[in-house]
């Protein structure tokens, strides 16, 4: 098993003729996700890499029976894709695009949780279940099959630690995204990972800024039976400083490094510090 | 992104929220100006983007007309943590019964507005939430249904004593809340709200915080960014499409992606050395862009080596390494540069790059360890 995507998972891409849209349909169907349908509006009919293009979601899903969508539209239409494909009966939303105005992202959230719609992002690598599916952007050569889950507010980070795994490979691969305010926190991935058999051991690869990283330690001290190992970006960023993503900035001296790391050491979370140690790590505990 | 206090009572102003009578001066002519048309005592408070302006000199109350120039000109152009002090605001003085805060910004965890409230205003809302938490009243705003009135009554009646008061408080927060929505702001904040020996609420203080992700709605809260504010080669960068960040230290580093640039930082401290900076190349690079992440980071003079980590998804490494070369073209790198390329394209980036005078590295580990070696070589 894997968790959130896999075999079954039938995608629409939003936003499918745009450049990063269409590039990442053509990757994603290499890698062998089913992929049914794409949306931009007003482009019906024409076809990207073999897939047919509908106005919107409620068409796309009609015709192909689709079940989850990634987002790839420009930020100041994200909101209403959003909306559009939680109404449109979508049961799982991955959003890459990166810049969505919070309170955009925060409407979308509150209204597919009254709807049980899991959105996963904004601003995310989405997620991959090696050798089953890929729903997000994240380079192949990375990735294996195989018993370690991986969540991750961060992209390329991601791809350097799942590459760290060695050959114990990954169950599932998530990228929850570097926004202040997400539809998937870890605590959810984390959750999924424990009821998962097939994952073994878990990795939380957290960054400066909220306090995400702390409830999910107090999560894994309470629930997760799993070994769990932590690693946290950021020790060296300044205070008041957005270090890139949006989320990651330590304000008013909450949200630092030391702080998440003490949480993961007192929830018996092992702390890796360097991510090449994580394989020799998960050799003597697994 | 932060605007200064005068811009944000503007807001208010436009909002029907009371401010007392008041008026930005750059000059001590014209705030001597100012405070004759409001009439003495008055207060003269600096403008600048960061808290702590009373602590360090920055709001002073002037009884004498003569005295204005005098204090005006002891504020401005000094510094107040590393920001220069350009503008004073001369307000009148309210006489002041009792001081309250009250705020509205996004809880991250609860993925929702919430509303503070509190009696203990006029400091901090970090220092009351130290010293006396239960001081304040939190209230979560469904971002479906807004701020509901029966929530600001019920923390109006927590507050005052008077029902007028309490109405004049719904009335204010609700202004205040529909300002937060419609200008996609990330903080407002009233602090202190003053009750006066009149007994009229009055905001004495303003904060407004904009999302920076939505200013592409609001194009004139952009125009109200102060650059002085901003490191210029930060702006620079921003511009470029790049996010850089300058910090103190000698090996510069260029990474894909926010948390594999802040690993790379943390890694070098680690092992002895120091990061000149924070440099995120994004997503979809282009060779241009490379150029400009190396031309900023080569203007930091403490700069002794460059460390290139990518690890290649939607950023090609051909195209860094493209970048590479044409910043060599371009400019006599000095300083000794180690790269590590993984992912898309990183054979061709070898083949590229082969003839060049650069440090290959195959892990992050190995790459990091070189840099810092070579910085301190360079000593």
């Amino acid at each position: 098993m894997s968790i959130l995507i896999d075999e079954n998972t039938r995608v629409i891409v939003q936003g499918i003729t745009g450049r990063d849209g269409a590039f990442h349909t053509k990757m994603m169907k290499e890698y062998g996700t089913n992929i049914v349908a794409g949306v931009t509006p007003g482009k019906r009919g024409q076809e990207v890499e073999g897939i047919p293009v509908f106005n919107s979601v409620a068409a796309a899903v009609k015709a192909t029976d689709a079940n989850t969508s990634i987002i790839f539209v420009p930020a100041n239409f994200t909101g209403d894709a959003l909306l559009e494909a939680i109404f449109a009966g979508i049961k799982l939303i991955v959003c890459v695009t990166e810049g969505v105005p919070t309170l955009d992202a925060i409407r979308a959230i509150a209204v597919a949780q009254n709807r049980g719609v899991r959105i996963v992002g904004p601003n995310c690598p989405g997620a991959i279940s090696p050798g089953k599916a890929k729903v997000g952007i994240m380079p192949h050569s990375a990735f294996k099959p195989g018993c370690i889950g991986v969540v991750s507010r961060s992209g390329t980070l991601t791809y350097e630690i799942a590459a760290n795994t060695g050959d114990f490979g990954q169950s599932t691969v998530i990228g929850i995204g570097g926004d202040p305010v997400i539809g998937t926190n870890f605590i959810d991935c984390l959750k999924m990972f424990q009821d998962d058999p097939e994952t073994k051991a878990i990795v939380i690869v957290g960054e400066i800024g909220g306090s995400d990283e702390e409830r999910a330690a107090e999560f894994v001290k309470e629930y997760v039976t799993k070994p769990v190992f932590g690693f946290i970006a950021g020790q060296t960023a300044p205070p008041d400083k957005r270090m890139g993503h949006a989320g990651a900035i330590i304000s008013a001296g909450t949200g630092t490094a030391t702080e998440k790391i003490r949480a993961f050491q007192n929830a018996s979370i092992e702390v890796i510090y360097e991510p090449e140690e994580l394989r020799q790590k998960l050799l003597a505990r697994i | 992104m932060k605007i200064h206090e005068y811009q944000a009572k503007q807001i208010f102003a436009q909002m029907r929220i009371p401010i007392p009578r008041e008026q930005v001066a750059q000059t001590t002519f014209e705030a001597k100006e100012i405070a004759q048309a409001l009439g003495m005592p008055v207060v003269i408070k600096a403008q600048v983007l960061v808290g702590g302006r009373g602590k360090a000199g920055g709001v002073k109350r002037v009884e004498k007309i003569d005295d204005v120039p005098v204090v005006a000109e002891s504020i401005l152009g000094i510094m107040i943590k590393g920001l220069k002090v350009a503008k004073v605001l001369v307000s009148e003085c309210i006489p002041i019964k009792a001081e309250f805060y009250v705020g509205i910004t996004i809880d991250r965890a609860l993925r929702q507005p919430v509303l503070l409230a509190s009696a203990a205003g006029g400091v901090e809302i970090e220092e009351i939430a130290r010293s006396n938490p239960e001081k304040i009243h939190k209230c979560r705003i469904d971002p479906l249904l807004g701020l509901l009135p029966f929530q600001t009554r019920d923390i109006g009646f927590t507050l005052f004593t008077e029902p007028a008061l309490t109405q004049e408080f719904n009335s204010i927060t609700q202004k205040l809340y529909r300002l937060f929505i419609e200008q996609d702001c990330s903080l407002v904040e009233i602090n202190p709200l003053v009750l006066t020996t009149s007994g009229k609420l009055i905001a004495l203080d303003a904060k407004i915080n904009f999302d920076d992700n939505a200013l592409f709605r609001h194009p004139e809260n952009e125009a109200l960014r102060d650059f002085s504010a901003e490191e210029p080669t930060e702006v620079e960068a921003k511009k470029a499409g790049l996010s850089y960040i300058k910090l103190s230290g000698n090996v510069g580093c260029v990474v894909n992606g926010a948390g594999l640039a802040m690993a790379t930082m943390d890694l070098i401290k680690q092992f002895g050395g120091e990061p000149a900076n924070f440099l995120d190349v994004g997503g979809s690079s282009s060779p241009e862009k490379m150029v400009t992440a190396l031309r900023i980071i080569l203007s930091d003079l403490n700069v002794k080596a460059i460390l290139v980590n990518i690890f290649g998804g939607i950023t090609r490494c051909d195209d860094i390494a493209r970048g590479i070369i044409l910043a060599q073209q371009q400019a006599d790198i000095k300083v000794p540069l180690v790269a590590r390329l993984v992912g898309t394209n990183a054979e061709q980036a070898k083949e590229l790059l082969a003839n060049s005078p650069i440090l290959w590295a195959n892990t992050m580990s190995e790459a990091v360890k070189l840099a810092v070696v070579k910085a301190k070589e360079a000593k």
